[in-house]
């Protein structure tokens, strides 16, 4: 036994070489395999998913999970946690449901029914206003990102029960005479034969691969995901970028509750419970790391495709919701599993 | 276990490095090495920055598997498949990046993994014991039960010793246990090294401090590209002969720049306080005035826990200092932020570069560009070339030995981090630069060239303060050396004061070198 401690091979020829590099680019694009898979899987399993129609359906049903993703995704990289996106989306869609209904003013006797755009605006507004009370929380008063964003799930949750006292606006279609029609739009229509709700996802996810990858913005949410010291000591505002990041995500997790009430044409109080792990879950699947610095918007998409193809898929072929979940739950370890193999690697 | 000495004799071969070679992809830090330990003796490991002792030192101690060769120890060919097995084979290191684990004490950090175990739980009690008694014989006064985040660098070293001596191991491996350590720290760790020795405990041996290493080792080998270039023992050289085998050629690290006129006041420090951060009421920085010239270059030197950190830091707007008044350029800047500081052209070069300087998740490209990111940006698209030929001229001026921007930063070598943290600051372009021990891990080439980089833009205006535990690195560049004791400053020289001086100055005990 004279060469006794090799592990590689001592002359990498060009073989081996291309060899490795092949085994290096499935793993780099597990996520994109993975989703091969699935869809090659189910299309021999049920004639009805390897349809454009369906591939359509699933896909808005991914614009929401990809939308809180994505903001996720942002706060993840800056080395946070956003535990409070399923409650803003719920507390988006009472929002906008309630202003939709029209907002009496007593006062002077009127009832305002303002347009469509408006509610929009004010719905994102409001979802920016979740994310900097989260922000300052955490940046300023040094609340655990974890701790800060479950107490604001509680609370924004609790404010849309008590907004509608349990139960669910429906009739978001507006009225003609009121000149607020139009609310369904977002849900329903499509532009160039792609739902809406997939085209606010695929705007989202191009702004925000640009904003991470040619921004100094994008340089500073890495570097301070990365290491927060370092990142102050170069000049970094850490703390504003920490804030900005929780606002984003509000915005996100707003959009997805106008989306997903739009499609539903009613906002209850209780939507979007437990979604903030399925994002969570995208995120992680998409190859970020949870503890900061790490990760892209293309990844966590194909996490999120992921995801829903994978659910919509067992829907589809009649499995029963609670195999549903423990695969989903499976596909998740595998996920987190990879990537302690990808970052935890020392040589 | 670990502790059974085999009778042998001082001087013979324990463990040996044969034809050793570790190649990182493309890379190929080693290069067929041999290296013999001996026992009961000092062997020192010199090299430049990237020479790959740190690779060597890793691979004999399980923590990295070579790519070929093998690893004689006793006369046997062995394999470690973990650094665990080596440390049941006696073996240990202490690392030169600190492995301590900051949100944990100083017991805890000592005992890691190898708990003194009761029937009913952990034996705390000694324990902390045996941690006073490591820290008696490390002449250091550092509670046990101290987190580790609250201990200054040195202290944290000073804790990885003790840790690695807590091991009774019969061969320890030190890579650049000194770096952070001012020289009576050194001496005491010698005193243990000799004692050590003298109970035939092998000692591997790293430093850029060469002279300081050459007072303790038995046997100097140097290593240069990954390959052996030297071997031989200490009574047959002298400090020459190290530095012509490392570099091939002398090295000074300079003299003050003298052909430039020194300018207006750039810095102006007045009556600076700052409080002990752990909360005790004294000042780490206490009434302190100091002020500094365009294209001035001042020193501080000082013992460990002198200020010196503390009054860098609040000159640059990390720490709030109680009082004082801090002004750039005749602009008051005190209590502002630090990006505000370096927008105005005041730099804070750190001094832990893993806790303070370096993002591990970026490339050496992106951590080199992050101070000046905003300033390449326009509205809001960061300029590509602009930073690529901003990564590429400072990669080439302060000599990082990298496989281009795009490498992990923990592909580089300890010293070439050091030059990224440095490099990332010169690249702002700034007007007043704080260094803290800039040197700190940097081999003496590349600590020449860092001098020869600074004095070069003290020509141009650049006004430069670096801190510093060695003195010999006082009397190069500086224009004056200031030495620091207990917040204050003790003394002042200029660039004709000895050594004997400066250290007398700071409160040590002058050690002949
Ligand atoms: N994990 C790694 N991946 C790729 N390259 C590496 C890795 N670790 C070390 N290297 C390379 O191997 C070479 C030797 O590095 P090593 O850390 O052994 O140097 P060193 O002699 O200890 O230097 P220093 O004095 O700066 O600490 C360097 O060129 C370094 O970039
Ligand atoms: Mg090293």
């Amino acid at each position: 036994m004279s060469v006794t401690t090799s592990v590689e091979t001592s002359k990498p020829n060009a073989k081996g070489k291309r060899k490795k590099s092949l085994v290096e680019l499935l793993f780099e694009g597990r996520a994109f395999f993975a989703l091969i898979a699935i869809v090659i899987v189910f299309s021999s399993m049920s004639p009805n998913y390897f349809t454009i129609n369906n591939f359509l359906i699933m896909s808005s049903h991914v614009a929401i999970f990809g939308l809180l993703a994505i903001g996720m995704l942002l706060v993840i990289l800056n080395g946070g946690i956003d535990l409070s996106v399923g409650s803003t989306l719920g507390l988006a869609g009472v929002v906008a449901g309630f202003l939709m209904q029209g907002v009496t003013l007593p006062q002077f006797g009127v009832i305002l029914y303002p347009p469509v755009w408006v509610v929009v605006v004010l719905t994102c507004l409001l979802g920016a206003v979740v994310g900097a009370v989260n922000g300052v929380l955490i940046a300023y008063l040094r609340v655990p990102a974890f701790v800060a964003t479950l107490g604001v799930l509680y609370v924004a949750r609790g404010i849309a029960l008590l907004m509608t006292n349990g139960l669910t606006y429906n009739n978001l279609g507006g009225r003609p005479e009121l000149g607020n029609t139009g609310f369904d739009w977002l849900g329903f229509n499509r532009l160039a034969g792609l739902p809406i709700g997939v085209l606010v996802l695929a705007v989202f996810a191009i702004a925000c691969g640009i904003l991470l990858s040619r921004t100094a913005f994008g340089r500073w949410l890495y570097s301070s995901g990365g290491n927060e010291h370092a990142a102050e000591l170069s000049g970094v505002p850490v703390k504003r970028v920490k804030i900005i990041v929780y606002m984003l995500s509000g915005v996100c997790a707003a959009v997805a509750g106008l989306v997903l009430s739009s499609q539903l044409t009613s906002a209850g109080p209780t939507a979007g419970t437990t979604y903030e792990l399925t994002a969570i879950a995208a995120v992680v699947i998409g190859g970020a790391a949870l503890t900061g610095g790490r990760g892209t918007v293309i990844g966590t998409l194909l996490g999120a495709f992921v995801i829903g193809f994978l659910s919509d898929g067992l829907v589809i072929i009649g499995v029963s919701a609670y195999w549903q979940t423990v695969f989903t739950g499976a596909v998740i370890v595998m996920a987190v599993l990879l990537n302690s193999i990808k970052y935890g690697r020392r040589w | 276990m670990s502790n059974d000495q085999s009778p042998g004799k001082i001087g013979e071969v324990v463990l040996a490095a044969r034809n050793i070679a570790k190649s990182y992809g493309n890379i190929h830090a080693l290069k067929g090495v041999n290296f013999d330990i001996h026992r009961g003796q000092v062997t020192t490991l010199f090299g430049e920055n990237g020479a790959g002792k740190s690779t060597l030192m890793k691979i004999l101690s399980g923590v990295v598997r070579p790519t070929s060769g093998e690893i004689v120890l006793d006369g046997k060919p062995i394999t470690f498949s973990s650094s665990t097995e080596a440390r049941e084979h006696g073996i240990s290191i202490i690392h030169q990046e600190l492995s301590l684990a900051p949100n944990m004490n100083v017991r805890d950090n000592i005992f890691m993994g190898r708990e003194i175990r009761t029937a009913t739980g952990v034996d705390f009690a000694e324990e902390e014991r045996q941690t006073q008694a490591l820290m008696a014989e490390l002449e250091e006064d550092i509670d046990p039960l101290t987190l580790v985040e609250d201990l200054r660098l040195g202290q944290q070293q000073i804790v990885e010793i003790a840790r690695a001596l807590s091991v009774n191991s019969r061969i320890l491996i030190m890579d650049e246990p000194t770096s952070a350590l001012s020289a009576s720290e050194v001496e005491v760790l010698f005193k243990v090294i000799r004692d050590l020795t003298s109970k035939g405990v092998s000692i591997v041996y790293i430093s850029h401090h060469l002279e300081e290493a050459l007072q303790i080792t038995n046997h100097a080998v140097v290593l240069r590209d990954g390959t052996m270039t030297a071997y031989a023992e200490r009574k047959n050289i002298n400090l020459e002969w190290i530095v012509r085998h490392m570099v091939g050629e002398n090295f000074d690290l300079g003299s003050p720049p003298t052909d430039h006129t020194i300018g207006s006041v750039a810095l102006s420090i007045e009556g600076l306080s700052v409080p002990d951060p752990s909360g005790a009421d004294y000042n780490v920085v206490d009434n302190l005035s100091l002020s500094v010239r365009e294209g001035e270059i001042v020193c501080i030197y000082g013992l460990m826990g002198a200020g010196r950190t503390e009054l860098l830091e609040a000159v640059a707007g990390r720490l709030s200092p109680s009082s004082g008044k801090v002004t750039l350029r005749g602009q008051n800047v005190t209590g502002k932020s630090i990006a505000e500081c370096i927008r105005n052209g005041l730099v804070l070069v750190p001094e832990d570069r893993q806790r303070d300087g370096l993002v591990q998740t970026m490339t050496v490209g992106r951590n080199l560009s992050l101070a000046s990111i905003g300033a390449i940006t326009r509205v809001f698209f960061t300029s590509f070339t602009k930073e690529a030929q901003l990564v590429g001229d400072a990669i080439q001026r302060v000599h990082i030995k990298s496989d281009g921007g795009g490498a992990a930063i923990g592909s580089l070598s300890g010293g070439n981090q050091q030059k990224v943290v440095i490099g990332k600051m010169l690249a702002t372009d700034p007007e007043v630069i704080l260094l803290d021990e800039p040197s700190r891990g940097i081999d003496i080439g590349a600590k020449a060239e860092v001098f020869k980089l600074l004095a070069e833009r003290a020509k141009r205006g650049l006004a430069v303060i670096y801190t510093t535990s060695e003195v010999g690195e006082c009397l190069s560049i500086a224009h004056r050396i200031i030495v620091m004791r207990r917040g204050r400053i003790s003394a002042e020289f200029g660039p004709d004061a000895t050594k004997e001086q400066i250290m007398a100055a700071s409160g040590e005990a002058v050690v002949t070198h």
